[in-house]
């Protein structure tokens, strides 16, 4: 194998321009070959179905919701408490409003609430991990990882009823404590896979060769953490849902008369069993939100792992 | 050779997965007299393992499925057998020492505590026997198979050993039920050379001693040479060619062993080891006919189309390769081609 | 001497996360925006009741000051009067924990048998109807939230079957057992009062489910895959291949192998179970430390709501503890190297 190559044996240089598009070919065909495997499994579509529909209502709410005007505060006590009709699919609350039109609007609270706290938490929580990772060992390491350990020693939920509780009980503030309790979760995890990544053989190459910090963490280190925490964040997104209901359910999220999933559950919870329906639709709606997002966190785990592999 | 131990006749092994059934064992035939060391031999992913375990009837069922054939143990077929006559089999008839000992030891017991069942209902007379009596039956089967301080090696878990030492355990444990045929499958592949090398000879000393039956698979032709009475080759889920020892080292005749014979470095001889063109098909949808036939360099048209039997060429002497068809057709079909 | 080592290490770190968490504590109680005192008084207290609670909480003085003062009352087991019941925390905490320990040790109870045994009988049945049934199950016992399954819960068996009393710990007219553990179930059969511990357990029946179907639907998935998983493992062919009867092969070999990460998720779970515990108790009434934590916060209690945070992380840090002596004592691996390493 020790043999001289001459320059004329070598391959003419790859331009600047030939390697970009071949790295959007391979792009376009991974991205193909993923889809082709996440359309093969049947449930992690429906959930990907589940989590498109929910977010188109949700965005057009104002023209899919029949009676727009009822997630306003608004009383028809003439047709107040009806169960389910042609006319109101999901019957009507207590003070005559339409429960279908105002599950639609909750689907927006609850979506916003897992969007922006993901927002929050994300970005921070894979920060400080992927810092204390890389620095493992450092003081750096320690202070940040021993505050994760503080936060992560007390249930979330307990934390974030907590701080909404002390903050003014409204839906900005039960996002800012759901986020307080959250980041480190992703801290955890992403310390975990700096830490692992730190040792690759990619990244003490760059290193040799005098790359930066900032270049290592975020050019070698960071796009092969993506897969896990992009799972994370689906089934996460499930989590926050179900907990920015649970406050709202409490009183410490959506306030009354706007129509959060767990607002119009708790109102609902006073009229049961004889007129389930006030309560139960909006379960249903954080039930199938919920849903949604695991099914297609599942796929999504079992297909990156499975390319992982 | 009167009555055969174990005797195989044209036993087929399927697998369901997703997309169709892996046709993994093809009509094998396979025979072991009592007393007698076979050696098995083939690629990796041949089958050997398959057929070990359709034996015993532990392959994962499902996705396994054996679809037909007959296994007969004494006389009686394995595959007809409700769970209270093969667990009379198991153990104390044959018994196995498997590839990896690492896998082969559950990680969270002790030594002894994965001892104590496969002594204890080894033998009817075992079953009432104490826990101290079982344990120094333990520590005489790990004494056999020269592993000092017995007492504590049973009280450790798997990870404490060495893997030599694990080895050595596993081979203690099958020889621990006492039985009449012992499989062996590549028994110290996975560890060093020189390790290896004392695990084989420990265990040839040791089936010698107890006069056990004994199948040897192995792709390390020299183990086969220095241990077996017989060999049989196995390719892609058939056996191509049987015949004892000797005569196989001395005169291989199906194509794919001597394509193996050639494979293996000779330290004598000088010059690169052949290897075998091609690897071993899929088996989703096998080739037609002969299943070596598309690796094959003397591939004729019925190698396409048929199926080859096993073809006697003289004393045990069996070979699964069209060539050595002496049929009167035969003749005719090399008339017409000349 | 190896489990003393262990407990003195984590002991030791428990400390430092204690620490941590007070301060986390008190910042919630005390840093975040907002006049302590006012906030805690309301709008139409005095004056100057207001400036004595400000004087007494040592609001003027600088923070780190406040934490030392706040620390050491603490550390004294003085963690001061509630505002809303006009008693000391802790003998709030006192009268209202046990009925928590006893829903929360009845769910787990219930989240161990039930989860693992699903997870036994899904896997023994794999791929077929029990499998899937259980499968289905499970995943909506994962999806869905626990105060929406309490509510469904409640509605089913309590009001509309009435199988089971829907709020509370025991009947009107039932005599209360003596107070020894707190634990109704346990005092009534100490006292010999059985109808009391009859009525106590039926009581506890509806809210600990709704509490352990989240952890159970888990415990259930996670026992399923690990078994399923191993079932193919070598170790299990051989003990079969050695004449191994199959009730050890997958009774005990198989089980003991793979219960460690059912074990080992139990402690992750239980956060959850603490957490669910604030809604499944406010919508059955169940007079615990959640519901008075909930009401505490509904009130802006500070004093009781920092005490409750505080037992809570405890119960986890020690429940936490006891997850990991389990998983040690089944998995030698992590015994023998002393540490978990996730």
């Amino acid at each position: 194998m020790a043999r001289e190559i001459t320059a004329g044996e070598l391959p003419a240089p790859i331009t600047r321009e030939q390697v970009n598009q071949l790295q959007r070919k391979n792009r376009r065909e991974n991205l193909g070959r993923s889809w082709y495997k996440f359309s093969r499994n049947p449930l992690s579509v429906i959930g990907g179905a589940t989590i498109l529909v929910v977010v188109l209502m949700a965005v057009f709410a104002p023209w899919v919701a029949p009676f727009p005007e009822h997630a306003q505060p608004f009383t028809d006590f003439a047709n107040a408490s009806k169960p389910p009709s042609a006319q109101n699919l999901f019957g009507t609350d207590e003070i005559g409003r339409d429960i279908l039109s105002r599950v639609i609007f909750g689907f927006r609270f609850s979506l916003m609430m897992g969007m922006i706290v993901l927002a929050l938490v994300v970005p921070t929580g894979v920060f400080l991990g992927l810092v204390a990772g890389y620095f493992q060992g450092g003081w750096l390491d320690t202070l940040i990882m021993r505050v994760t350990d503080v936060f992560l020693a007390v249930p979330p939920l307990i934390l974030a009823l907590a701080i909404a509780a002390v903050l003014e009980p409204n839906l900005s503030n039960a996002m800012v404590a759901v986020s307080l309790m959250w980041w480190p979760w992703y801290t955890r995890l992403s310390y975990g896979l700096a830490s692992t990544l730190r040792n690759e053989f990619y990244v003490s190459s760059a290193e040799t060769l005098g790359a930066s910090k900032f270049h290592i963490l975020f050019h070698e280190i960071l796009p092969n953490m993506t897969s896990p925490i992009f799972t994370k964040m689906s089934l996460d997104m499930g989590w926050v849902i179900i907990i920015g209901a649970t406050l709202s359910f409490v009183g410490l999220g959506v306030q009354p008369p706007k129509p959060g999933l767990g607002t119009m559950m708790a109102s609902g919870a006073k009229f049961l069993p004889d007129q389930w329906w006030i309560a139960m639709f909006p379960a249903l709606g954080i039930v199938v939100v919920v849903l949604g997002f695991n099914l297609f966190g599942d796929g999504l785990r079992d297909l990156l792992s499975a390319e992982g592999v | 050779m009167t009555e055969p131990l174990l005797d195989i006749k044209d036993l087929y092994v399927q697998f369901e997965v997703y997309g169709g059934r892996l046709e993994v064992l093809d009509g094998v035939n396979f025979r072991v007299g009592t007393g007698e060391k076979i050696g098995l031999v083939g690629e990796t992913g041949c089958g050997k393992t398959t057929t070990m375990k359709a034996i015993l009837r532990i392959l994962p069922e499902p996705p396994a499925v054996i679809p037909r054939g007959e296994i007969t143990f004494k006389g009686r077929d394995v595959l007809k057998m409700n769970s209270a006559e093969l667990s009379k089999v198991r153990g104390r008839g044959i018994s196995m020492i498997f590839q990896d000992p690492t896998a082969a030891l559950n990680p969270v017991f002790t030594i002894g505590q994965q001892f104590e069942p496969v002594i204890r209902y080894s033998s009817p007379q075992n079953r009432r026997l104490s826990r101290r009596e079982i344990r120094e039956k333990a520590i005489v089967s790990l004494q056999e198979v020269a592993l000092a301080d017995p007492e504590r090696l049973l009280d450790s878990y798997p990870l404490q050993l060495s893997g030599g030492m694990r080895q050595r355990v596993c081979i203690g444990m099958a020889l621990a039920t006492h039985p009449e045929l012992l499989i062996a499958d590549e028994p110290g592949t996975s560890l060093d050379v020189t390790i290896q090398d004392q695990v084989l000879r420990l265990l040839r000393e040791l089936v010698e001693e107890k006069h056990t039956s004994v199948i040897l698979i192995t792709h390390t032709l020299g183990v086969v040479r220095e241990t077996a009475d017989r060999v049989y080759v196995m390719y892609a889920g058939n056996m191509v060619e049987v015949a004892p020892t000797p005569k196989l080292f001395a005169n291989p005749l199906h194509p794919y062993t001597q394509g193996l014979m050639q494979a293996v470095p000779k330290l004598t001889g000088g010059g690169v080891a052949h290897g075998i063109p091609g690897r071993i098909p899929d088996y989703l949808s096998p080739p037609s006919g002969c299943r070596f036939h598309t690796r094959c360099p003397h591939v004729m048209d019925i190698c396409r189309r048929e199926k080859p039997p096993f073809f006697s060429v003289d004393g045990g002497h069996q070979v699964a390769c069209f060539l050595y068809d002496k049929s009167p057709e035969a003749r005719r079909d090399e008339a017409v081609a000349a | 001497m190896r489990l003393l080592g262990f407990l003195a290490r984590r002991g030791f770190q428990s400390v430092f996360v204690l620490l941590g968490l007070s301060i986390l504590i008190f910042i919630i109680a005390r840093v975040l925006p907002g006049d302590r005192a006012r906030t805690a008084l309301g709008a139409r207290a005095p004056q100057w009741v207001v400036d004595r609670l400000r004087e007494d909480l040592h609001l003027a003085q600088p923070l780190v000051a406040q934490y030392g003062y706040w620390l050491g009352d603490a550390l004294q087991g003085d963690l001061g009067i509630s505002l809303v019941t006009r008693r000391a925390v802790t003998d709030d905490i006192r009268d209202f924990l046990p009925a928590s320990l006893e829903l929360v040790l009845f769910s787990g109870l219930i989240t161990a048998v039930g989860g693992i045994g699903l997870g036994i009988l899904s896997a023994r049945h794999k791929d077929t109807w029990v499998d899937n049934i259980i499968r289905v199950f499970s995943y909506m016992g994962v999806v869905i939230p626990s105060f929406v399954a309490a509510i469904l819960l409640l509605l089913l068996f309590g009001l509309i079957l009435d199988w089971f009393p829907s709020i509370g710990r025991l009947s009107e007219g039932v005599p209360r057992p003596p107070k020894i553990t707190g634990f109704y179930t346990v005092d009534s059969l100490l006292a010999g009062q059985f109808a009391t511990t009859w009525d106590a357990l039926k009581h506890l029946v509806l809210p600990a489910v709704a509490l352990a179907l989240g952890s159970l639907s888990q415990e259930a998935r996670i026992t399923r895959s690990t078994m399923s998983d191993n079932l193919s493992k070598d170790y299990i062919a051989a003990g079969r291949a050695l004449g191994v009867p199959e009730r050890l092969v997958t009774g005990r070999f198989l089980l003991k192998a793979s219960l460690i990460p059912t074990v080992s998720i139990f402690g992750l779970d239980f956060a959850a179970t603490l957490s669910n515990a604030f809604l499944v108790e406010l919508i059955f009434v169940w007079p615990g430390i959640s519901r008075y934590g909930v009401n505490a916060m509904l009130r802006k209690d500070l004093n009781a709501i920092s005490a409750v945070i505080l037992i809570l992380g405890i119960t986890f840090i020690i429940v936490n503890i006891l997850v990991d002596l389990g998983v040690g004592a089944l998995d030698p691996r992590i015994r023998l190297r002393g540490a978990r390493s996730d």
